[in-house]
């Protein structure tokens, strides 16, 4: 009996003893992480790409990091990873208890707001003068001003197409479309004949927003959204709800695979590289998927092409696209080792945009002479496309606050499965807009 | 050492856990819910704006009635596992290896049973869908994306997954019922099913009660599932507190009021609670 009772207590302090060890480690870790400790400096560095899901991205940042520490004794870059959205959750907790790592991972416009009005982000214009002035390609870096200033540095840009299966097409003996009622047409004859026209996972929502995005673009011109978005405009213009009618008539033509709504964007995805579907309207980091990915069959990718967004009745420019920059890079303005941090930063986007598109086929937001590098045909098309661009849309659920943003994408999901009509649609934007 | 200081003692470190852990964090956000805060930059104290608003906020009470709506299936459904249970428990002949069975789904993470439910609902190529194909229906629904039966096509895995739990709860209560008093019953010339209402059902209601109390309690704050299979969606029609809590939270930034939501919670779900305590209580408990 003495025995168990001294067994109990031993346990009783061990578990004591854990919870004080827990508390007190943290502490010591906050002082000499992010600190100085004697000469050596250490740049605590958040990226999303784990290496188990994006291993080119991984390999590359860690080459990044060793060329760097290499070139700068003394300055250590501590790293973690985390997957998208644990990263997401994470950096808001850090944010709140202060914590935010010296370098990180931010998205633009919408996003980046509360963290540049509470003061967390440090604006990073002097290195966009002096080290990287023109590097960027125009439009990307400005995704990341607020009032003036630049507080996050961009490492992709991205347009969405619409990939299609031309095995497909061509067993029905389709082209890709120019004109909406060549569209039309393609889905209706595609529909007739019990193919799957459009795979979609409305489940993530921004992928019907990318619909619908483009139809309010050739309808109602390049900037018909972005200053309903801004208060310049509103979102009870005609060709905004128009835009929304016309969703719910592809919806009508079984434009989209069943049960979208339900279907998660990586589901749809799945089904058009199965051939179950013929379309599938994409950011350009698919790229990979439909070039390079050696997991994915080679007669697959060969039968692969992209066209742009049609346009409707005349209307709209097959030029002008739905897209911007992806992730970018931040300093935390609380940082202790804010001058190493931005020239890290400033490292990392130089050596990124060299590395990026030739071994993981993403394409960097700086700019890139295409035709010194050997790339597959697909991706000198899209930066062909890139280049020619006479417009590019932010993607609306980013340029949105994200209050805003949640109104927007329920309300996505609410018109595709025809529970809100097209007018009620846009009240519900307006309303959110305005009352902000 | 007094006896009283040893058991101080021992109580400690489970009363700190619980106390930072749960205490404290329960009462900021109570705290919270007075601010309008989007979870980074300053605070400002609004009052009783957020709870007020949370009071008169129509997706809040939609999401609170599918809530519970879970909670009055879960609590339904105690009857088969019940029924299940006592079954499992008179010795018929593989009861070993069906309790297994049974328990399985409790092993899963809730990612994985999202994920397997998710293949299984999948429009096109899941099982279900391939079955109803199968046996003729012609255009079997698309489970989760349609507005009207989304609800219960994620509640069903749902209460899959507690099943082995409960069925196992009925099991060991069961199984400490005295055979003695079976025996008596038997000799008396009562039928089983006599012996399981009669004699068996009354002598476990007090664990009835309680796993009464964990469903319900349970559903309300119910989350990981709805979380990975739909996100609330399509249209908020599978939003149930706890998803519309993290939503607000996490996804629009506005932690003030996802706060107050979440407090909200925590009330609906201790009077309910207490409800049902009062409910289902009885003067006297049956003793063996």
């Amino acid at each position: 009996m003495k025995q168990k009772k001294a067994i109990t207590l031993l346990f009783a302090l061990f578990l004591s003893i854990l919870v004080i060890a827990g508390c007190s480690n943290s502490d010591k870790e906050k002082a000499s992480g992010s600190g100085d400790s004697g000469d050596e400096k250490t740049i605590k560095f958040m990226h999303l790409w784990p290496e188990g899901s994006s291993k080119t991205h991984y390999t590359i940042v860690e080459e990044i990091i060793s060329n760097f520490e290499n070139e700068n004794p003394g300055v250590n870059v501590e790293v973690e990873v985390l997957s998208n959205e644990q990263y997401k959750d994470k950096i808001k907790v850090l944010s709140t208890s202060n914590e935010l790592p010296d370098v990180g991972m931010t998205w633009a416009a919408g996003y980046l707001t509360p963290y540049v009005d509470g003061k967390k982000f440090t604006p990073l214009d002097d290195i966009l003068q002096s080290d990287l002035k023109d590097s960027f390609v125009p439009g990307t870096a400005e995704a990341y001003a607020i009032d003036g200033k630049t507080y996050g540095l961009p490492l992709e840009l991205n347009i969405a197409t619409i990939f299609y299966n031309k095995a497909i097409f061509d067993e029905y003996g389709l082209e890709a479309p120019k004109t909406y009622d060549e569209f039309k047409n393609v889905i209706k004859t595609l529909s007739d004949n019990g193919v799957a026209p459009i795979a979609l996972g409305n489940k993530d929502r921004w992928t019907g927003s990318l619909w619908y995005m483009y139809l309010a673009d050739r309808i109602g011109g390049a900037d018909v959204l972005t200053s309903a978005i801004n208060r310049s405009g509103t979102f009870e213009d005609p060709a905004l709800v128009s835009a929304a009618k016309e969703i719910q008539n592809m919806v009508d033509m079984n434009a989209f695979v069943k049960g979208f709504n339900g279907l998660a964007d990586e589901e749809a995805k799945s089904m058009f590289m199965n051939s179950q579907a013929a379309m599938y309207l994409i950011g350009s980091w698919d790229l990979p998927n439909f070039t390079t990915n050696e997991d994915i069959p080679k007669e697959f990718r060969d039968s692969i092409g992209f066209f742009n967004f049609p346009t409707v009745d005349g209307k709209g420019e097959l030029t002008s696209h739905v897209g911007g920059p992806g992730v970018g890079l931040f300093v935390s303005e609380d940082s202790d080792v804010k001058e190493e941090a931005k020239k890290f930063v400033s490292y990392f986007v130089k050596a990124w945009g060299e590395k990026s598109v030739t071994q993981a086929g993403v394409i960097p937001a700086t700019k890139l002479d295409a035709s010194s590098l050997e790339l597959p045909q697909m991706y000198i098309d899209v930066l062909n496309e890139l280049s020619n661009a006479t417009n590019i849309t932010l993607f609306a659920d980013v340029q949105m606050s994200p209050e805003v943003a949640e109104v927007h994408l329920t309300q996505i999901q609410a018109l595709f499965g025809k529970e809100a009509t097209p007018e009620d649609f846009a009240k519900k934007h307006e309303e959110a807009l305005s009352a902000q | 050492m007094s006896n009283k200081w040893i058991i101080a003692f021992y109580v400690l470190p489970a009363l700190l856990l619980i106390g930072i852990f749960i205490f404290i964090p329960l009462a900021l956000s109570g705290y919270y819910g007075f601010m309008d805060w989007d979870g980074i930059g300053a605070m400002t104290f609004i009052g009783l704006e957020n709870y007020t608003a949370a009071l008169q906020d129509v997706k809040f009470w939609d999401s609170a009635w599918h809530s519970f709506l879970l909670a009055i299936f879960s609590t339904l459904s105690l009857l088969i596992y019940l029924a299940i249970a006592l079954i499992l428990a008179s010795k018929i002949k593989g009861s070993d290896l069906l309790r297994k069975i049974y328990l399985i789904p409790m092993l899963l993470s809730s990612v994985a049973i999202a994920q397997l439910w998710i293949k299984i609902y999948n429009p096109t190529s899941g099982m279900l869908n391939q079955i109803l194909l199968k046996i003729g229906v012609e255009n079997p629904p698309a489970w989760l994306a349609e507005t009207s039966i989304v609800l219960y096509a994620i509640f069903i895995p749902i209460l899959w997954q507690y099943a082995g739990f409960y069925i196992l709860i009925y099991y060991a209560a069961l199984k400490n019922i005295p055979d003695s008093i079976i025996e008596a019953a038997r000799i008396d010339g009562a039928s089983p099913v006599q012996i399981a209402l009669r004699i068996k059902l009354p002598l476990i209601m007090g664990i009835v009660k309680v796993t009464i109390v964990l469903a319900v309690v349970g559903s309300l704050k119910y989350f990981d599932l709805i979380y990975v299979m739909t996100g609330g969606g399509p249209n908020s029609a599978s939003e149930v507190m706890a998803s519309y809590m993290y939503k607000l939270a996490f996804d629009t930034n506005n932690f003030g009021y996802g706060s107050a939501i979440g407090f909200l919670l925590l009330i609906i779900t201790l009077v309910v609670t207490y409800i049902v305590r009062k409910l289902t209580a009885t003067k006297e408990e049956i003793q063996y």
